[in-house]
């Protein structure tokens, strides 16, 4: 019964190498640290940082933090792309990073989450973006110290628009037409993310519109973003936009690959294509979706904030202070050593040699053009209901004003209890 | 029974062998043996289930965002806006659609592959195995396995290459719902990842219905086949049938894993979970709402299961006997 011995043997086998792989995972789950090293010198503080996709950037954080001498700071690199979910579920418990990464958003000021800095930026705000300052500023007070500006625009690739003949195009429609025109069989015009939900905001501006106005009402609901809505979801039905690729939006490798020939990304990438692609790209900005919208980027970036609610507030202010206000080289490494960034501070952005001329130079440009911050009153739950407009109306066949109605109404709630 | 028979031996004993210094016998008195065995699995009951039941339902009256100690208390707007809430209610939809395709599909492919196993000469452990270990593989890396690699828009994905031998354009599967090809995506995930374990229990059933019906049915004229299988096969597997629906449909309602990997920034497709989990623990941190709708959610289950032990007399049996 060669069969029967054949079966035993395989059973076994299977058996051990289950124990194996569960007695291995058990040890790596003991790996797991919480960050908290007790020993050390003077306090020890915990940071949260989302993946940067950039080879040595987690290794650059954790040389600053060794770097410092008054705190032990431990740093928990968050994998996987939702950074936002890990980060607001870590903030309830006491496992709670002391400082993190993120975005100026106001609800974290309104329920106390994030510690005011104003007294550690105020001395150097003028040497500080004034829209970074504006954007993190709630009734007088200064809730966050910039780290990074970034930038999101349109890369594209020279060689494939001059075979197609095709321009660099200057509205919405034209970049329709062009992705037509430059899909072939192995490669699509143009890649929005696999989702596109980052190109929401960047489209409303482009229609002339904005996502509040000054007294933080709706300002999105109008005719030319329904209009934009309209035309991205001839796009999304063409055929001609890269879809369900391997990586997302931020990630420079649908480019690289070759996988499109235009792709919504981010400064951040640039290094890496242009060392995929050398003098073969092109960057321009998300064109004017009506006659009256003007071209538009998303100067997007991540901000340093200190937890109000966490044990070491004093020690975690101090760090921030001496990291994202008082080194200035260490600043100078993180904006353009790995990624490109633009540095938040004028003195240092005036002095980074590497953002000055070529394709880092136009970025530079399109930044200060054509770029749109965030506004500190839109928060996470706003944009994910703008995010589901998307959804609703381009990724499928639905009605695009009443895709703006059911985002009106989410907004609404959520202003309603942010601003009464 | 055993405590019976325990004192049985036990009260004898001192006669037997008065000096030896026997072990007190465990005995007290029987509340406490009562609490001594149950006490450490109440309390872990207590603290792990019905403690946050009950915090869900306190948080279910209060606006609590991005915390769970809120102050303000909102009476029923949380269930309010659950309740008219398109996401919400879609969810129920979308559970249903999906226990619909995956029910029966898993059901009938489990059955199928238990039938030809069993019926195979040599092999029958090899292919037993084979079919049994995707149960061993979890949802999250075989979503993964099934969203970058087969299913994958790209022109280089798996299925888009099969489809490019055939001249068809490549799909791309999960990017929205028209036509609604992520429930391909979905239901043969699951049916993979969940047909060997339930073709194990068919198997078993298989093997437990005597030879002897076979053989009566064979010399009253049977034909094996298709009327074999039908009055004999399905019948002899009635409860194995109706435990395996069971299983499904309370799998179907715990789906996560897959919704959540597979389908990201959606607002189609997704089950309840998957929806209460973007309300409470997503980017909203709205811990009241989702509460409530937990707590919708918790009272039908309850009613269905209330209904279902009504109309198919589940656990009723032995009693009816």
């Amino acid at each position: 019964m060669p069969a029967m011995s054949n079966s035993n043997w395989d059973r076994r086998t299977v058996l051990r190498a289950a124990m194996g792989l569960t007695a291995a995972g058990g040890l790596a789950a003991c790996g797991g640290n919480t960050g908290r090293n007790g020993g050390g010198s003077g306090d020890a503080l915990v940071q949260y940082f989302h993946a940067y996709g950039e080879a040595g950037t987690e290794q650059a954080v954790k040389r600053y933090a060794k770097a410092y001498d008054k705190a032990d700071v431990a740093t928990q690199w968050i994998t996987g792309d939702n950074f936002e979910n890990k980060l607001f579920s870590a903030l309830l418990t006491d496992k709670a990073p002391d400082l993190f990464e993120f975005h100026p958003q106001i609800q974290l000021v309104h329920s106390g989450q994030v510690a005011d800095l104003t007294d550690i930026v105020e001395p150097v705000k003028d040497d500080f973006n004034q829209a970074d300052i504006a954007s993190h500023t709630v009734d007088g007070k200064i809730y966050g110290v910039r780290m990074i500006d970034d930038p999101q625009f349109f890369f594209y690739r020279k060689s494939l628009f001059d075979k197609a003949g095709v321009g660099v195009p200057a509205t919405l429609d034209e970049l329709v037409e062009a992705a037509a025109r430059l899909t072939t069989d192995k490669v699509k015009g143009v890649f929005l993310g696999n989702e596109l939900h980052a190109i929401i905001r960047p489209m409303i501006w482009a229609a002339g519109a904005d996502t509040l106005d000054d007294r933080n009402r709706i300002a999105y609901h109008t005719d030319g973003v329904k209009e934009g809505l309209v035309t991205l979801r001839r796009l999304f039905t063409s055929g001609d936009l890269l879809l369900g690729a391997p990586a997302d939006f931020w990630d420079p490798s649908a480019l690289n690959q070759g996988l499109c020939a235009m792709q919504w990304c981010g400064m951040w990438a640039m290094p890496q294509m242009q060392e995929a692609l050398g003098d073969d790209l092109g960057i321009f900005p998300f064109p004017k979706v009506t006659g009256d919208g003007k071209p538009a980027v998303y100067n997007g970036g991540w901000s340093m904030f200190v937890n109000a609610k966490g044990k070491n507030v004093d020690a975690a202010k101090e760090y921030v202070k001496w990291l994202w206000i008082d080194q200035k080289e260490y600043q100078e490494d993180w904006a353009t050593s790995y990624g490109f960034h633009i540095p938040p501070r004028t003195s240092i952005a005036e002095s980074a040699d590497k953002l000055k001329s070529g394709l880092p130079g136009e970025g530079v440009r399109l930044f200060n053009e054509f770029g749109h911050f965030d506004n500190i009153g839109f928060t996470q739950a706003m944009i994910d209901a703008t995010e589901d407009v998307i959804a609703d109306c381009v990724r499928q066949d639905g009605d695009p004003e009443a895709a703006l109605d059911k985002c009106d109404r989410k907004v609404d709630r959520e202003l309603e209890k942010l601003f009464g | 029974m055993p405590t019976l028979t325990d004192s049985g031996v036990t009260s004898p004993a001192p006669s037997e062998a008065p000096k030896a210094r026997a072990r007190r016998p465990l005995r007290g008195n029987p509340t406490a043996n009562f609490w001594l065995f149950t006490g450490p699995f109440m309390i872990g009951l207590a603290i792990f289930v019905y403690l946050p039941i009950g915090w869900s339902l306190w948080l279910s009256f209060f606006d609590a965002r991005f915390t769970v100690t809120p102050s303000e208390f909102i009476g029923f707007d949380n269930y309010r806006y659950m309740l008219t809430d398109d996401g919400f209610t879609g969810s129920l939809v979308t559970f249903t659609v999906f226990a619909a395709f995956i029910v029966p599909t898993t059901w009938a492919l489990a059955l199928g592959l238990a039938l030809m196993v069993n019926r195979l000469r040599f092999m029958r452990a090899f292919f037993r195995s084979v079919f049994f270990l995707p149960t061993a593989v979890s949802y999250v890396a075989a979503s993964l396995i099934w969203k970058m690699s087969i299913f994958s828009g790209v022109r280089f994905g798996l299925m888009n290459t099969v489809l490019g031998w055939f001249g068809v354009d490549g799909i791309a599967w999960l990017a929205g719902p028209e036509p609604p090809w992520y429930w391909l995506v979905i239901v043969t995930v699951r049916l993979w990842l969940q047909a060997g374990f339930f073709m194990i229990l068919f198997l078993a059933a298989l093997q437990n219905i005597p030879q002897e019906l076979y053989e009566a049915a064979a010399i009253d004229g049977a034909k094996p086949g298709w009327q074999t299988f039908r009055y004999i096969t399905l019948p002899q597997l009635r409860a194995t049938s109706t435990a395996v629906v069971l299983l499904l449909l309370v799998q179907a309602y715990q789906a996560f894993d897959e919704f959540y990997n597979l389908l990201s920034r959606t607002t189609w497709g997704r089950p309840p979970l998957v929806e209460l989990y973007e309300t409470a623990l997503g980017e909203n941190q709205d811990y009241g709402a989702g509460s409530a709708g937990a707590m919708i959610l918790t009272l039908l289950i309850c009613v269905v299961t209330l209904l279902q032990g009504r109309f198919m007399g589940f656990g009723r049996g032995e009693e009816a006997k």
